[in-house]
């Protein structure tokens, strides 16, 4: 049995030391899609985070009874029975949300992060760790998300879950919105950028070439 | 004729599945480093989206679309672990298939491969292609076009990056960041198809 102090790396290791998207370049498809505002982002973070731990659970607990040839079906129906269930919570408590969301929420099944995660840990590793490992990607993944959303909320609307923080000249206030920043492929220089502050701040994460 | 072929260029130039739909954006920064590796990867990506999306097509309209089974039978809900499930078996057959007689391919694409399941590029195009209505001679060039759209892609991506390898880049921006906003500028430029109409 793994102690803390490991337990701890897993869970919190994933939000600056080995960020999904900064580092492990895995669930960058919708990380361009939903980030045009902070509530959106945070609760597809949720829905991803959820998914990503029981599906990383449920695999390392067969991990041994799957066949090597037939392990991405098996993967996959684990996941796509994940990503329904979520989809019907949403409709069931939260449907304006799950209207906004639609399609995305049907896109976490191709979300490389969920597929990542059980290729490369919860195939090797027992169930606990695997869950673990689960909720911290999904924490990293959201970290990420929700920076990126803060910017481009801030940036092209002036608010912050729908609050106005900063008045449009449009509406009378001192602020012109920034166009570029409602385009989906702004998130790319945005994430760019986070990416370079993140390698400032921790320089072993530099690539050689 | 004329109708296909004006599909065709739709889909590799205007609505290019990697730079205006963002679809496949994991497989596409992190295996295009180099040129030959975007190559294959390309190739194994428009082999899969050439069948996934038309053996969709007849799956979707034999079986899974309203009343197509009988009359108020409607499995369309089914729609998404349906094709999922055909995109996983496909994926597994090109694995075995680049395994036995690519090895060097095989190795080089490593975890990207099964990831190509994942890939929302093919996802998103059997997607795009029930959305759309298509009949099977067009999702036929659908599939492969999109798939040739998202090698192009890719492989002018391993072409910048291979140059880029030469470039003076801060220290933190190098890798990852740089290709990022490289990947920004390529969408950028790719919007300005979006001005022709076919």
């Amino acid at each position: 049995m793994a102690d803390t102090k490991e337990m701890k790396k897993v869970l919190f290791g994933p939000i600056l030391d080995n960020n999904p998207i900064g580092l492990q370049v895995l669930g960058i498809c919708s990380a361009l899609a939903v980030t045009g505002s902070m509530q959106k982002a945070l609760i597809m973070t949720i829905a991803v985070t959820l998914v990503t731990a029981f599906s990383s659970l449920f695999i390392s607990m067969i991990r041994n009874q799957i066949p090597n040839a037939v392990r991405i079906i098996v993967q996959m129906a684990i996941i796509a029975s994940l990503v329904i269930l979520v989809d019907q919570c949403l409709k069931a408590f939260a449907y304006q949300m799950s209207k906004e969301l639609s399609v995305f929420v049907g896109l976490i099944i191709t979300n490389c992060i969920v597929m990542g995660r059980a290729e490369a840990y919860a195939m090797k590793e027992p169930p606990l760790m695997s869950f673990l490992d689960g909720i911290g990607n999904g924490i990293g993944y959201g970290a990420m998300l929700m920076a990126v959303a803060f910017f481009r909320e801030l940036l092209s609307k002036g608010s912050l879950f729908d609050i106005q923080i900063m008045p449009l000249l449009r509406d009378g206030g001192w602020y012109q919105a920034n166009g570029l920043l409602v385009l989906p492929f702004s998130s790319f220089f945005v994430i760019g950028l986070i990416i370079w502050a993140i390698r400032q701040y921790k320089p072993e994460q530099v690539e050689k070439d | 004729m004329e109708h296909y072929i004006s599909l065709f260029i739709k889909v590799v130039f205007v609505e290019n599945m990697a730079l205006s739909f963002f679809l496949g954006m994991c497989t596409f920064l992190a295996v295009s480093k180099k040129i030959s590796t975007a190559i294959g990867l390309g190739i194994a990506v428009t082999f899969v989206l050439a069948i996934a999306v038309p053996a969709n097509q007849l799956i979707y309209h034999a079986v899974l679309a309203p009343n197509a089974l009988g009359e108020g039978i409607d499995l369309s809900f089914l729609s998404f672990i349906t094709y999922i499930g055909v995109i996983a078996a496909l994926v597994q057959v090109v694995e075995m298939i680049l395994d036995k007689y690519m090895p060097v391919l095989y190795n080089a694409l490593g975890i990207f491969l099964p990831l190509i399941t994942v890939n929302c590029a093919i996802f998103g195009g059997v997607a795009f292609m029930v959305q759309r209505n298509y009949n099977f001679g067009e999702s036929v060039v659908f599939g492969i076009g999109s798939g040739v759209g998202w090698t192009l892609a890719i492989v002018l991506m391993a072409a910048v990056r291979e140059k880029l390898k030469y470039a003076d880049i801060p220290d933190g921006l190098k890798g990852l960041g740089i290709t990022f906003i490289t990947a920004g500028l390529m969408a950028l430029g790719f919007q300005s198809f979006g001005g022709i109409s076919l």
